[in-house]
């Protein structure tokens, strides 16, 4: 009782959690634990791990990022019109790709701006730039999806293997590598926590804070960006309702993980562990035929139970 | 004997990996002003809190007026009469002064808030305490020393038969010191037990009628004030012999560091100017509001300044900022060490390093090895306890959180210190290091600014002292031969011996803070 106390006080939920899921999964539906269903869950994890990878930096300053939703579609958007616009499928590629995370990034850095120089909520920004990102998109492509984009595109990005693993594994492999790296070894992760944890300390410390607060929403940018280029390689169209449930999904899968959301507090690697367990969760429930509506709900207690557990946890440690 | 108002027996409370408490007794007599007395991170605070209901003990009784208690929270405490003021505040810093002291027991008019009532009752309370506030200020926008009064005043609104208080007095200055004296006179008339912490010891001999020294836990030594003289108190408290608390800083002041010339801030500082030189400690005394504090910021680039010249090194300095002062090698110590000085919730190593990571690392990252050996051998320089370093500073005691912070000052070169409050919250022994690591510092050539409400430690530190008032310089003096005195009388902005005459019943209190001999 007192491991598990300690357990649930050091990292949170999450361990419970899934030995919970996976347990009653695995007695459920024998289609779970097959080989075959648990790649896939492997492989729909990449997404929601790239993009909470980078809602995990915006909250580890203390705020969050709503608009990775639609600024995903925005991406898959982008990329899209420029590759069907290029007539060489490997420039058109090449530029796409480009294009795409470039636009990302560039949301990132208005968020970034917007919050860390004019000191607005993350909230209100992030909300309001969700909605212009949606709207971009719709414009751009009329609301419909696009199509016609090279085919190297899907078969390389989107179901292609290098050593026999997915690509988009090895791609979110590597980015999380890269975070764990930059959280843990070097200054800006280092300043990352102290101005989440205590944005005064960090300034009278000399830390930059506006500049590395800003830092955070462009690198979330990126993140996002780069979802959405392998989302649209993987759907093969240029998408104008992507990504939709991404917003919750990154909080939740980040928070589950411990990571806390008054900032300073939080690993890339509980984090993850976060997004296996929503991408496990939603897997399950599609299994056992659970409709997608009662799955909304379900995946919105989650979210709100996780965050409830957060703050016992706290309380759980001054005591 | 009267009978006993408040009794612990064998208490014991350990947290993960340490105990804080073990086998504590300790008892409260009505009128009586019990002082807890002990190291940083011997209990004391801990022990506080069992008895307030914050803290459930894992072994021992309470009891109260001789009935076996087991508070369920503070708020239950409360309602038995058991009130307290933490070291580390419990204010809401989002409400104004007067929401913070009727918090959780509002007053109220045909079930709405009689904002006129309470209002009134504030201003009452905090004028009875002489303390000068704004009720309506928000207590987030108050300095440490003002939401310690606030604090105060909460604790001593209520009907209470046993206050804690716990390092009321860290960062206030004489003038609130003697009126918060004044009222534990009363309290004590009236029958009520008073637990009071404090590292001051010139102070608690003041207020104290018997004296408990914790050291690791344990209660070591209960004794009558009357019976206890420092020497006793510090090898009691250290378990060592006793040293001097005050080094001899023999520095010749060199070139000048910094320079200012009739600076004045949009905070209403004016008229300052002053010169620090190499190896030279320049203390700034002055009550709370005099500006004392706002000179260091504004020097820093905390406060924006709104005419004359700093001139750091002779480069004239257009606006100082963080950033870069700190280039510039000026280093500030924040007097509030949660609100702008630590990152509580992060380890003990990187707050240790924060403010100088560029230093430690190599082809772009950081060099754990190394920064943990430098860690490590500050932590136990400063005599930091415990020394886990990678455990959250959160579960450090107050004074080893001051500790770790004022250590920044060993990862970086530093040309010119400015100390606000350095020494708050600190136990004898640890003053004792920082004064020394004040006396390395100015004798390797660094120049000190030591900005402190503590009067002894002013007069024994400094080559020279400015005193504020009122948000200028109302003197300048040398600190040898300078009396308490002459630098009271320069605080107060007038003559000292008047208000010591004036004073009802405070004439032997009159000077709160004695030189400590020896
Ligand atoms: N919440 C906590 N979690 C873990 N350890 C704690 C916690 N609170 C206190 N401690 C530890 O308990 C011991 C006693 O701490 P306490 O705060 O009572 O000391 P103190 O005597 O009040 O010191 P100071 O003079 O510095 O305020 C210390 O070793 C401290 O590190
Ligand atoms: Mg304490």
């Amino acid at each position: 009782m007192d491991l598990l106390k300690r357990i649930f006080v050091k990292v949170g939920v999450l361990p419970f959690l899934l030995v919970a899921l996976i347990a009653l999964f695995s007695l459920a539906e024998h289609r779970f634990m097959s080989m075959s269903n648990l790649l896939n869950v492997g492989r729909q994890t990449t997404y929601l791990a790239i993009v909470t990878a980078g809602q995990m930096l915006t909250i580890l300053c203390a705020g969050f990022d709503l608009s990775v939703g639609f600024s995903v579609a925005l991406t898959s958007i982008v990329t899209s019109m420029v590759m069907v616009s290029v007539a060489d499928p490997t420039t058109a590629m090449l530029l796409g790709i480009l294009a795409g995370i470039g636009t990302a990034t560039l949301v990132g850095l208005a968020n970034g701006i917007t919050i860390a120089v004019f000191r607005v909520s993350p909230f209100v920004v992030t909300l309001g730039m969700l909605s212009v990102a949606h709207g971009l998109a719709l414009l751009i492509s009329s609301g419909v999806p696009i199509f016609n984009m090279p085919e190297q595109l899907n078969t390389i990005l989107g179901l292609g293997r290098v050593w026999g693993i997915p690509v988009p594994v090895l791609v979110a492999l590597a980015i999380v590598a890269l975070i764990w790296l930059l959280l843990s070894r070097t200054r800006v992760g280092r300043y990352f926590y102290a101005l989440g944890g205590n944005r005064e300390a960090a300034r009278l410390s000399g830390i930059a804070v506006r500049k590395y607060t800003a830092l955070a929403y462009v690198l979330c940018g990126t993140l996002t960006g780069i979802t959405g280029v392998m989302l649209t390689a993987r759907v093969a169209s240029g998408e104008p309702n992507l990504g939709a449930n991404l917003p919750l999904e990154s909080i939740a899968a980040a928070v589950i993980g411990g990571v806390s959301l008054r900032g300073g507090e939080g690993s890339i690697i509980g984090a993850i562990f976060g997004a296996i367990l929503i991408v496990t969760m939603r897997n399950g429930m599609d299994l056992m035929n659970i409709s997608s509506y009662l799955q909304m709900v379900v995946m919105g207690c989650l979210l709100i139970f996780a965050v409830v557990m957060d703050q016992f946890r706290l309380s759980m440690k001054g005591r | 004997m009267s009978e006993l108002l408040l009794k612990a027996e064998n208490i014991t409370k350990t947290f993960p990996g340490v105990k804080a408490l073990d086998n504590v007794s300790f008892d409260l007599r009505p009128g009586e002003v019990h002082v807890l007395f002990g190291e940083n991170g011997a209990g004391k605070s801990t022990l506080t809190k069992v008895l307030a209901g914050s803290y459930l003990p894992d072994e021992g009784q309470i009891y109260l007026r001789g009935k076996k208690m087991a508070f369920k929270n503070p708020y239950d405490a409360r309602s038995r009469g058991v009130s307290a003021v933490y070291q580390e505040f419990s204010l809401v810093p989002k409400l104004t002064v007067v929401e913070n002291l009727f918090l959780g027991r509002e007053l109220t008019k045909h079930g709405l808030l009689d904002k006129e009532a309470m209002l009134r009752q504030a201003r009452e309370s905090l004028e009875d305490l002489g303390f000068d506030l704004n009720p309506m200020a928000k207590v987030g926008g108050l300095k440490r020393a003002e939401r310690q009064m606030v604090e105060i005043t909460k604790a001593f609104q209520e009907k209470m038969s046993v206050l804690i208080l716990d390092e009321p007095t860290a960062s206030l200055s004489d003038k609130e010191v003697i009126r918060l004296f004044e009222l534990i006179v009363r309290l004590k008339g009236e029958g009520v037990g008073i637990i009071y912490i404090s590292h001051r010891i010139d102070e608690l001999k003041k207020v104290g009628d018997r004296i408990s020294v914790l050291r690791d836990g344990r209660n070591v030594a209960t004794l009558d004030m009357a019976e206890a003289n420092e020497e006793k108190l510090i090898s009691l408290m250290t378990g060592r012999d006793y040293e001097e608390i005050f080094p001899v800083i023999n520095t010749t002041p060199g070139k000048v560091v910094l320079e200012v010339q009739n600076l004045s801030t949009v905070t209403g500082l004016h008229d300052i100017s002053f010169k620090v030189r190499e190896g030279e400690i320049l203390g700034i005394a002055g009550l709370v509001g005099a500006g004392k504090s706002r000179v260091g910021r504004a020097l820093y680039g905390l406060e924006k300044i709104t005419g004359g010249t700093v001139i750091m090194e002779g480069y004239a300095v257009e606006e100082p900022t963080p950033i870069g002062s700190l280039k510039l090698g000026v280093m500030y110590f924040p007097a509030d060490r949660h609100k702008e000085g630590l990152v509580l919730c992060r380890s003990v190593r990187e707050n240790q390093t924060m403010a100088a990571l560029p230093l430690f690392e190599k082809r772009g990252l950081i060099d754990l090895k190394r920064e943990e050996s430098t860690v490590r051998g500050i932590v136990k320089k400063m005599n930091v306890r415990p020394g886990r370093i990678h455990k959250a500073i959160n579960n450090l005691s107050g004074g080893n959180q001051q500790k770790v912070m004022l250590s920044r000052g060993l990862t970086r070169e530093v040309k010119l210190f400015i100390f606000d409050e350095a020494s708050c919250g600190i136990d004898v022994g640890a003053k004792r290091e920082v004064y020394l690591f004040l006396k390395e510092q100015a004798e390797k050539g660094a120049a000190v600014i030591f900005i402190s409400s503590e009067l002894t430690e002013v007069l024994h530190l400094s080559h020279n002292i400015v005193v504020m008032h009122a948000g200028a310089m109302a003197k300048t003096m040398p600190g040898k031969g300078a009396s308490e005195e002459d630098v009271l009388s320069a605080c107060f902005g007038y003559d000292y011996q008047n208000i010591c005459n004036n004073g009802d019943g405070s004439q032997d209190n009159g000077s709160v803070v004695n030189s400590i001999e020896g």
